[in-house]
């Protein structure tokens, strides 16, 4: 490798290095167009359809007109009652795994599971909202059910994210706590969760944001085609914004009537999750950079 | 009162004598108050398993409602090439669903591991510091993006526009799939091989540079090949997220369940027949099993590449002693 570096002519290894870095912002910049191609359209064709009564009214005329305000209220519903399921668990667990393991074989046991639980696929959640929830624990196809299972699939997203905010309060913190005479619990209670209250935050915006837009956990679990009333009880089916556009824009027998409608839901949805997820990610870089302890 | 704002201001010192004598946690106890003080081990170790927990729930229901593809479908007819549940004989071949899948996973990280692998390089090697922060939160928007909306832009802007580009009979075909599906493992792609770019350390730029390499040298001939174990981890990573993904697929690949070498033509993948037939199924039914047995698929293909990817990543980590 050396003898290349030597032999080549200094003008060609210039030129190299411009056309390859030429390369890698091009890589670069497909993601910022492909992000830019799927915001304009939704904007461009979804804008018009936007109104307070296309969020404040239910379809009217087999789904061809009128709003979206089922669906955003039982996707509210399935993603809060999501969050108020797994946020418990996912801090017990990234206290334990930041606070009070002290490494070894269960810890690593526990990393594969949060690790192997992120990585399955949506659907499969699907599936097992539909045997165990639906099915074996006979709560059917309801709010319940649905909400149980994206409290499972956002639980490692939880659990990365709170252990990970934990970690970054600095050791002296803790050190100092103990050294008042604190019990660990109390330490942990009074110092350390309060200061990784923020980074927390941020990962419960991100996964609040990843249960919204999920589809294929909440088909078989949650979702309904059409409802004249909103959900009265944890036992009834609800609509979903992601499932609703869904349904719209495929299995509808007037899809192609309704094109309008069908953007602006997407437009809600995307505007919806963008703004979180933007708000998040920029909190999180200010308070990083804030906090240098 | 003002005891109250003094409690609430020391916080944490609350039942903490600030003299020198023995304190609570020192002293002798009674054993209720032990109990009441070391609660918090046990709970939280408990509670810690809850991730085990779920993925226990996942493998035994998924692989206990599979089981039937055994006895009363079999092996031999779940891995035929015709998938035809409502026909008589029904039969419940998955092997056009796993081509379709493999098809289309395949395709998409042609597209996303170029353009990740140059995204990352330009992001951990090239790119000056605020244009490194804007691009990975622009990668880290495009991952938030729910599937539906990329399926949706894939059904009303890629899928009309491949069917005029190319005169095909429907825009809905197994590259429409691996488009959308490109874009999508994009974000996951770039986002990791940058983790892995990062970990190679400084030293191994600087001795490439001392050496009169050029930037662009160093980050082929040396950084590249130093992360190339966590780069591969990134792919396998990106490859398990592309197969498990349902909605975008569900609603551009077209789903016609068939065995066919053209990109050209409508596929269907283990992901979308699941979703496209699992809410008309009978409970209980063959069907509903060989549903199941997809399912089983599935997440075997997603634990595999989960594992190997991790091992990958952690051959990185180990090597540069992080």
């Amino acid at each position: 490798m050396i003898a290349q570096v030597i032999a080549a002519n200094p003008r060609r290894r210039r030129l190299a290095q411009r056309i390859a870095f030429t390369l890698l912002t091009i890589s670069t910049l497909s993601a910022f167009l492909a992000l830019g191609a799927i915001l304009y359209t939704m904007l461009a064709n979804g804008a018009s359809a936007l109104s307070w009564e296309f969020l404040s009214q239910f379809p009217r005329k087999m789904m061809t007109e009128g709003g979206i305000y089922p669906a955003l209220v039982g996707s509210f519903y399935l993603t809060a009652g999501a969050v108020i399921v797994a946020l418990p668990f996912a801090m017990a667990s990234a206290i334990w795994l930041s606070e009070y393991s002290r490494g070894g074989l269960w810890v690593r046991v526990i990393r594969v599971g949060v690790n192997s639980l992120a990585g399955v696929p949506s659907i499969v959640f699907g599936l097992l909202g539909l045997a165990f929830f639906v099915k074996v624990l006979g709560f059917g196809v309801s709010v319940l059910s649905g909400a149980l299972t994206l409290a499972l699939l956002i639980l490692p997203i939880l659990i990365r994210a709170s252990e990970e905010a934990l970690q970054a309060v600095p050791m002296n913190f803790r050190e100092g706590a103990l050294a008042l005479g604190a019990s660990k619990w109390h330490a942990v209670r009074t110092v350390v969760l309060p200061s990784a209250i923020p980074g927390i935050l941020t990962g419960l915006v991100l996964g609040i944001s990843r249960a919204i837009g999920e589809t294929a956990p909440i088909m078989f679990t949650a979702a309904a085609f059409y409802m004249t009333r909103l959900p009265e009880a944890l036992s009834d089916k609800v609509m979903a914004l992601p499932y609703h556009i869904f349904v719209m824009a495929t299995e509808s027998p007037n899809y192609w009537r309704t094109r309008d409608l069908q953007f602006g839901a997407a437009l809600v949805l995307l505007g919806m999750v963008l703004v979180m997820n933007l708000g998040a990610v920029t909190w999180r870089a200010r308070v990083r950079r804030r906090k240098q302890w | 009162m003002r005891r109250r704002q003094q409690e609430a201001r020391l916080g944490f010192l609350e039942g903490a004598p600030l003299d020198l004598r023995p304190t609570r946690a020192t002293g002798v106890r009674g054993v209720a108050t032990r109990i009441k003080e070391r609660w918090d081990r046990p709970v939280f170790f408990g509670v810690s398993s809850i991730s085990l927990v779920a993925l226990g729930l996942i493998l035994f229901f998924i692989f206990r409602e599979a089981a039937p593809v055994l006895g009363e479908i079999g092996l031999a007819n779940f891995f035929s090439a015709r998938w035809s549940p409502t026909g008589s004989p029904p039969s419940y071949g998955a092997l056009p669903m796993l081509t379709g899948s493999a098809m289309v996973t395949l395709a998409a990280l042609l597209v996303s591991i170029p353009l990740g692998f140059g995204a990352a390089a330009f992001i951990a090697e090239v790119a000056p510091r605020w244009m490194k922060d804007v691009a990975k939160s622009v990668l880290e928007l495009l991952a938030g993006v729910p599937s539906v909306v990329y399926g949706f832009f894939g059904l009303m802007i890629v899928a009309p526009a491949l069917q005029a580009g190319l005169g095909l009979a429907t825009g809905r075909t197994a590259l429409t799939a691996a488009v959308i599906l490109g874009i999508m493992a994009l974000p996951t792609i770039a986002s990791l091989a940058e983790d892995a770019l990062t970990a190679v350390p400084d030293s191994y730029r600087e001795a490439s540079m001392a050496l009169g390499a050029t930037r662009w040298q160093t980050i082929r001939d040396v950084t590249f090949p130093a992360a190339f174990s966590g780069l591969i981890g990134a792919s396998i990573l990106g490859m398990g997220r592309a197969v498990g993904e349902t909605m975008a697929v569900l609603m551009v690949a077209g789903n016609a369940p068939q065995i066919t070498a053209s990109l050209l033509k409508p596929v269907r993948t283990l992901t979308g027949t699941i979703a496209l037939e699992m809410a008309e199924t009978p409970f209980g039914s063959s069907h509903y099993h060989a549903l199941f047995g997809l399912g089983v698929i599935l997440l075997v293909i997603a634990l595999i590449t989960n594992g190997l990817a991790e091992w990958f990543r952690g051959r990185l980590a180990r090597k540069h002693g992080r």
